[in-house]
């Protein structure tokens, strides 16, 4: 598609907030988003896995599944078990097409009214919408909340700051929400996020959005954070992203997300692509992704071929690059399933180099989530 | 040594004799952001002008450098290994990637000089 054509890219509400922070702001996913500040990806990485770092992600999609029994529904479409989730939690789950490849991956959150917050990603929501308006029946309502903005607190110091604007949430456990009244205005908070840290995310009005924001950045242990390090930091978290680490042509067995497929749903199926995963599940799959450390310098970037010792190609990166935290570049890929191993060597080929490597678990930096 | 020329790739030369320094300039390296890796050739290889010498990567990106004339190249600055943010803390100086012997002086006349450069960065989008 010719640049004349492009839709003009849409903005967030915080989009003169990122202006005024002196943020460099890039095209990413329809949207014009921060990828950096004036502090730089590499020290924005590091003061969030130190402190705090405030990312918008208001660019996700925020929608309200509501009807008869919404978990039920959406579990015809996910390997998750949505059913057995209790009031105010929330899990991690997949949208999968009928070959057992995802469409995307999402948090649900389970409403104190039985509805669903459910959380997608932004280049994927306008196709998820549809498809769950075309599969979920009559019975569910799909609603796109574009009215609300998406905050996402990060870091060890995130609790102690959300503590000082409402005492509750502060005690929040992992994967649980709360409905808290943030600097006076109505937020759905849940203790989740992407960068392998304790924090929180925060749903809001999007007028409510700037506030709250320059509330947070006001604390001294908060500093604004870009796509730049959210990428670095949830790449050292072993956290797959959409269209690069997963996507349609890959399962979640393939995709070393087996553990987000409870064992009622293994055991009853009754998903998209069943058939497919549970054989997977049962034989093992042909390929996997796992953690890979090259052993010299050199960053290995998606798409970098993976080699074995006899030079023939027996995967591929899927996401790849330094790890600020970890000191040295990392990445994730996948591989033939007899290379997956831990500690298996193998040889990425950078410009046209073959350069020694091996499999390492995930994540490359320990998560350190709030589990009371 | 002579003062620093320009290309429209954002590469800087010095010339001292026939030994031509190379390096990325200061507005290379704040697009680039923080360097992590750079890739330097070997002593004795050639390069050619226009083609790709060596490779800075930030946290983010991996950017070719261009040598800005052909030459054989004749050292190259291994601290940049050990300790890639130099080339962010001072990319006209301790920041230099390599040293080329110059095979023909002609290849610099088409270089800017500072304040022709410092134009050219003011036109970029």
């Amino acid at each position: 598609m010719s640049a004349d054509h492009a839709p003009p890219l849409q903005r967030t509400p915080l989009y003169s907030l990122h202006q005024s922070l002196g943020a460099r702001m890039v095209p990413f996913a329809g949207y014009e988003m921060p990828v950096q500040y004036t502090a730089g990806i590499l020290a924005e990485h590091l003061h969030t896995r130190a402190a705090a770092g405030l990312f918008d992600v208001s660019h996700m999609g925020q929608l309200r599944l509501a009807g008869i029994d919404p978990a039920a529904a959406l579990e015809t479409q996910v390997p998750g078990d949505l059913r057995g989730l209790g009031p105010m939690r929330l899990r991690y789950t997949l949208l999968l097409n009928d070959d057992g490849g995802i469409l995307d991956d999402l948090m649900a959150t389970r409403l104190g009214d039985g509805g669903l917050l459910v959380v997608v990603n932004a280049a994927t929501k306008d196709a998820d919408v549809a498809h769950l308006r075309d599969r979920l029946g009559g019975g569910v309502s799909v609603d796109r909340l574009d009215d609300r903005a998406l905050l996402a607190l990060q870091g060890p110091a995130a609790a102690g700051v959300l503590r000082r604007l409402a005492d509750g949430v502060a005690g929040l456990a992992f994967m649980s929400a709360a409905e808290a009244t943030l600097d006076g205005h109505q937020c759905l908070v849940t203790r989740s996020g992407y960068t392998g840290e304790d924090g929180f995310e925060i749903s809001l009005p999007a007028a409510a959005a700037p506030a709250l924001a320059t509330r947070l950045l006001a604390e001294p242990e908060v500093a604004p954070v870009g796509l730049g390090a959210r990428d670095s930091l949830r790449l050292e978290g072993g956290l797959c992203l959409y269209g690069h680490d997963i996507d349609a042509t890959t399962t979640p067995v393939e995709a070393d997300l087996a553990w987000t497929i409870g064992k009622r749903r293994r055991e009853h199926g009754g998903f998209p692509g069943a058939a497919v995963i549970l054989r997977q599940l049962a034989q093992g799959p042909a390929r996997l992704r796992v953690g890979i450390r090259p052993d010299e310098r050199a960053p290995a970037r998606e798409g970098t071929p993976i080699v074995n010792s006899t030079g023939e190609q027996i995967g591929r990166v899927t996401s790849g690059g330094y790890g600020p935290s970890v000191g040295a570049p990392v990445a994730m890929g996948y591989v033939a399933a007899a290379y997956a191993a831990e500690g298996t060597p193998l040889s990425l080929i950078v410009r046209g180099a073959a350069r020694p490597a091996h499999v390492a678990p995930l994540p490359f930096v320990p998560h350190r989530y709030h589990r009371p | 040594m002579t003062a620093p020329r320009f290309t429209k790739d954002h590469e800087w030369v010095r010339l001292d004799g026939d030994l031509v320094t190379v390096g990325i300039s200061d507005y290379a390296q704040s697009q680039l952001g923080d360097v992590v890796y750079v890739e330097l050739p070997e002593p004795g290889r050639r390069v050619e002008r226009g083609k790709e010498a060596a490779v800075v990567e930030s946290v983010k990106a991996a950017s070719e450098v261009y040598a800005p004339v052909s030459g054989e190249v004749v050292e190259i600055n291994s601290a940049l290994a050990a300790d890639p943010a130099k080339v962010n803390a001072d990319a006209m100086g301790e920041g230099w990637f390599l040293k080329v012997r110059l095979a023909d002086p002609s290849e610099l006349d088409g270089l800017m000089d500072e304040a022709a450069y410092l134009r050219f960065v003011e036109e970029q989008p």
